[in-house]
Order: structure tokens, then sequence, then C-alpha cells
């Protein structure tokens, strides 16, 4: 069922808007020369910082989509009636938004780093720190979605409580600090399913 | 320890409202309950508390593998209705038969009529093999031979041991157990 889960979800993400945070972050990297200039040292010296930012506010795209419709539609329901636990299935959202939501990202990385004239080594770096960060801000997304499936206004809801608990894979994510960024990640992805399952049960109350 | 469903000194508030108290229902295999009662009585709250999706605040609730067909479809609408419906069990076919949209199975979700999808739900709850049916206002958007095929259904199904709680606020053809919640 759990890999049912996984394959459905991934399914959906790529027919339906998978493509939508990968276009989000290349726009938002697009602006940058615009807003600074097209001094290439400065944007090279800023391109990883920016192409961070950018991630983390494409992240916030897809929350709407992650838990609330399953939800309304009773498919979070008949799970447990199966006898998958709310935060399996959380877990199972994780991997399958992960999967959506990070390797197009990071296809995007690579044209953005070439607008902000970021050279090939920082452009490696920057797709290594994402590559470990991604998962925790999957699992935060799907957290926060969890949190706030139901609520009314649950898009901008969700962008103050994502945006501030990201810091952490912000600051080690664009200073390259790879064994910390490990860590919040790794601390995000583990924590995350239980709260999205406890946010999930309480949604039914 | 047969019984299928089985409530002990049940309390349950939603919202601030106490809606049972001191609730006893046992369910044995080869059993149906009807169970009706105006808008906002707790019919509901009552399935979902059979399912385990709403917890007692007191008293305790045992019961086996169950299906529950609500007014949420859960089904994904992009989907032909025959692959929607086989995410949640095999033999779903079968299934479609005996509630008459075999002929759906290539048609998308999303393209169903209300009562298409009412029966969608009925059919899931049919291939899901458990032996408690929870079915919560089965009837809403069957037409009359929806409503023939429900009876036979779980008329089929209580003979081979299974149990059934309905809530429904209208009269269901089968000679089944009633019970009247209050206002």
């Amino acid at each position: 069922m759990i890999g049912a889960l996984i394959a459905r979800d991934v399914r959906r993400g790529f027919t339906g808007a998978a493509w939508l945070p990968a276009a989000f972050f290349l726009l938002a990297v697009a602006l940058m020369p615009f807003g600074v200039g097209p001094d290439a040292r400065l944007l090279g010296r800023i391109g990883p910082g920016v192409l961070w930012i950018a991630a983390l506010t494409a992240a916030l795209l897809p929350i709407e989509r992650l838990i609330e419709p399953d939800r309304a539609d009773g498919v979070l329901d008949q799970l447990v009636l199966h006898g998958v636990a709310d935060e399996t299935i959380a877990a199972s959202k994780i991997a399958a938004h992960w999967l959506t939501f990070a390797p197009l990202l990071l296809i995007a990385a690579v044209p953005g780093s070439a607008l902000l004239a970021m050279d090939g080594a920082s452009l490696a770096r920057t797709e290594i720190a994402l590559a470990v960060g991604t998962p925790g801000l999957a699992a935060l997304a799907v957290a926060i979605a969890s949190v706030t499936a139901g609520l009314p206004r649950a898009g901008s809801l969700a962008g103050l409580l994502l945006l501030p608990l990201a810091v952490p894979l912000l600051i080690f994510g664009a200073a390259n600090a790879l064994l910390l960024e490990a860590a919040v990640s790794l601390l995000l992805t583990a924590g995350a399913p239980f709260v999205a399952g406890v946010a999930i049960r309480a949604s039914r109350a | 320890m047969t019984s299928l469903l089985r409530f002990e000194d049940v309390t349950l508030r939603r919202g601030g409202r106490l809606l049972f108290e001191g609730f006893d229902l046992v369910l044995e295999p080869g059993e149906a309950l009807h169970v009706s009662g105006p808008n906002g009585s707790g019919k509901s709250s009552l399935i979902r508390l059979a399912a385990g999706l709403l917890r007692a605040e007191r008293g305790r609730v045992q019961r086996s593998k169950l299906a529950l067909a609500d007014d949420k479809l859960a089904l994904d609408r992009e989907l032909p209705l025959g692959r929607a419906l086989s995410f949640w069990s095999d033999g779903a076919d079968d299934a479609m038969e005996a509630v008459g949209i075999r002929h759906l199975a290539e048609v998308l979700v999303r393209l169903l009529s209300s009562g298409q999808a009412k029966r969608a739900t009925i059919a899931r709850v049919a291939a899901s093999g458990a032996s408690l049916w929870l079915l919560d206002e089965p009837l809403n958007g069957l037409d009359a031979d929806g409503a023939q095929r429900l009876t036979g259904l779980v008329a089929r199904h209580l003979a081979a041991g299974g149990a059934a709680l309905i809530a429904s606020h209208q009269p269901l053809h089968g000679e089944w157990r009633q019970m009247v919640l209050g206002g």
C-alpha cells in the first residue's frame, strides 16, 4: 500500500503541476540580475544564496495540494481504514513530494547558475547542498501542509509557518556547511512524519 | 467474542454537544442495523466512531476489519473508474458488476454522475473483503435500481457472515434491525 501510495502521488505530481515550482524558481533567479545589476563578480558571489532563497520560496507553491485534496476527498480516511498509520501516510507523502520537487529543482539550478554568472565549482557545491537540504524542505512542506489542511487562507498561513522554520536549511545550505545542513535535513525528515500524523488525526475531530 | 462491532458504554461529544452517552451496541455476524434519525442526530458521527475515525470520550469500541462508504469519493478523478477502484483493492470488477457500473470501468471518475459515484463507493466496500460494512447515507443519489442492488448486496454480505451498519434517513428495502437516534 505504501509503495502504491508513493507511486500514485508521484504520478499525480508529474501529470499535475510538478514543473511549476521549478519554473517559479528559475523566474525568481532571473529577476536577480535585474535587481542588483549585471556585475558578474557580485552575482557570482551572491549566487548560491540566491538559488537557496529561490528554492525556499518555490517550495511554498505546492503546499496546498500536498495534503488538503486527499483530506477533503476522504483518501486519508480510507488509507487509515486500510491499516495505514497517519505517520506512514505522511512519510509516503514526503517521499513522493521530494521525488517530484527536488530533481526538477536541481535541473533548474543549472540554467539558474548561468543567469547568476556562477562558475562550475560553485554550481557543483550548491547542487550538492540542495540535494542534501531538499529532503528536509520536502518534509517541512508536508508537515506544514498537514497542519494547515482545511484552514481558510491555508496558503498564506503556510508561507508564514514554513519560511522561518526553513531558515537553518538556508543558512547552512548557502554557507555550504554540508554536515550541518545534513543534520538539519535529517532532523526535519525524521520529525515531520510525526508532526504531520498528529495534525492529520486532529483534523478529523 | 464473535461480534463484529461492539460499543460499550460509549460517550461522544462533538463541538461541545453531547451526541451519545452510555451507548451500547453489538453487531453479530449476519446482522444489519439501520440507523435513522433527523439531520444532525449523530448518524454520521456514529459511523465514524465505528470506523475508528473519531475517538470516543469514554467507553470502548471494538471492531473487526471494516470498509466505509460515505459522502467522500476518495477516487482519483483523473483516472478511469476501474483503475481508480483497483488502487484500493483487487477484484473491483465483480463489485462494479454487482452495483451495475461495470460498463463505466473506462470512464474517467470526474465524469461520473453523483449516483454513479455513489455506486462506485459502494463497489469499493463490496470489493474490500471486509466483514463489517459501514454505509453512511448509501441511498443519496441512487435510483430505484441502485437501491435494489444495494439491498441485494447487503443481503448477500449478511448471508456470508458479514455485518452492516447503515445510516440513512430514507427507508431501506431490507428487513433489518432499526434504531432511531434522537434529535
